[in-house]
């Protein structure tokens, strides 16, 4: 791990506590609020791949817990790690790490599709298998009854997913970093 | 830099190390599940509550901890409710509102600053594995000093996009967010080069 590795993990550790700052979008109809931020660690995944993604989100993750304010809304510290939807928070990390992984390994043939796809399971499958498996122990009510609970929040993740797919393509043309690590 | 959440004091939990604290806020967590009763679990509860008068924060700061889960706790015991008993919702808001307000308090008492040194610490065993201290430092101290960078950064893209009229559409900011951070990081990298950290 050279020194611009460790400074994409860093930087893309920033970007994802920016993206915390711009106010969340309510949705019509459900009014379940949509924040940016959960973009970051679909973007660490997708762009830095799977180790640098990870530990990028990883980096973030430590950061909120030693008590800075940086997901969105200026919260932070060990509570909302621990409390009832943590798991979601925790789950970024294994999130951006699979996403890095199946990026990588579709990026000589990798088009809009598979990227989709991609960034699908692990920002939405592997995400909401971890934070609602958190949220029914700590709840103490069944696996499925928690992904009941979580499913209005699908309609804005499935929209980051094809927000994160679109710049995860122009950022492969652009700025191709995955490629070059290997 | 960004200010963390600590508040000043001179309590004796704002002088206990930051590891001890964590160590009793892992303590607690793994505890209070494994405690079944709500009796037992509204006495843990009342004493992370009595702690806080005693670091020195008023009632406002103790409600400020809780407000944000309320509604959660709300719906968790009308869950539990509706599938069980008042006893066992009893039990689920207990258990997570003395979490979150132990977590606060140790959130409140420790500088962030102080927080990075004891994990500095607790990680030089790892450096046995690869992991290499002096690198981790380096990430975490850079993410800090970059966080009012890239906003600023993404504050002209969004000036610069609104004179476009792109300012509601999220990937008109992301991509050109991202590709000034890459340009900005490999510059930062070559800077670091040479000035020669070499941490190997």
């Amino acid at each position: 791990m050279n020194t611009k590795d460790i400074v994409y993990i860093a930087l893309f550790a920033a970007v994802t506590a920016v993206l915390g700052l711009f106010p969340p979008i309510t949705l019509p109809i459900t009014g379940v609020p949509v924040t940016a931020q959960s973009l970051g660690p679909m973007l660490a995944g997708a762009i830095l791949g799977a180790r640098r993604g990870g530990l990028s989100i990883l980096l973030f993750v430590v950061l909120v817990a030693l008590g800075l304010p940086l997901l969105s809304g200026g919260r932070g510290g060990f509570g909302v790690l621990l409390g009832a939807t943590g798991g979601f928070i925790v789950g970024w990390v294994i999130s951006a790490f699979v996403i890095g992984l199946l990026i990588e390994k579709f990026w000589d043939r990798l088009n809009v599709v598979n990227a989709a796809l991609s960034i699908a399971i692990g920002g939405i499958v592997v995400l909401y298998a971890i934070g609602n498996l958190w949220v029914s122990i700590v709840v103490e009510i069944s696996y499925w009854q928690a992904t009941v609970g979580a499913a209005p929040f699908l309609i804005g993740d499935v929209i980051k997913v094809a927000i994160a797919t679109a710049a995860c393509m122009a950022v492969r043309r652009a700025y191709p970093l995955i490629s070059r690590a290997r | 830099m960004i200010a963390g959440l600590y508040i000043d004091g001179n309590s004796a939990l704002h002088r206990a190390a930051a590891g001890l604290k964590v160590l009793a806020l892992v303590l607690l967590g793994t505890g209070v599940f494994l405690i079944p009763d709500w009796p037992v679990l509204a006495v843990v509860l009342v004493t992370v509550f009595v702690l806080y008068p005693v670091s020195g924060f008023g009632p406002r700061i103790l409600w400020a901890q809780i407000r944000p889960i309320l509604w959660l706790l709300v719906l968790f015991f009308a869950v539990q409710l509706w599938l069980n008993d008042w006893q066992a919702g009893l039990v689920v808001v207990f258990r997570l509102a003395a979490i979150v307000s132990f977590a606060g308090l140790v959130t409140l008492t420790t500088k962030t600053s102080d927080m990075l040194a004891a994990l500095e610490r607790a990680m030089t065993p790892l450096a046995r594995f690869g992991v290499n201290p002096e690198k981790v430092s380096l990430a975490f101290s850079m993410v800090l000093r970059f966080i009012p960078v890239i906003a600023q950064i993404g504050h002209e893209i969004r000036d610069a996009q609104r004179a476009r009229g792109l300012d509601k559409s999220v990937l008109a900011l992301v991509v050109p967010l991202i590709i000034r951070t890459l340009k900005t990081a490999d510059d930062v990298a070559d800077a670091i080069d040479a000035r020669s950290f070499d941490p190997d």
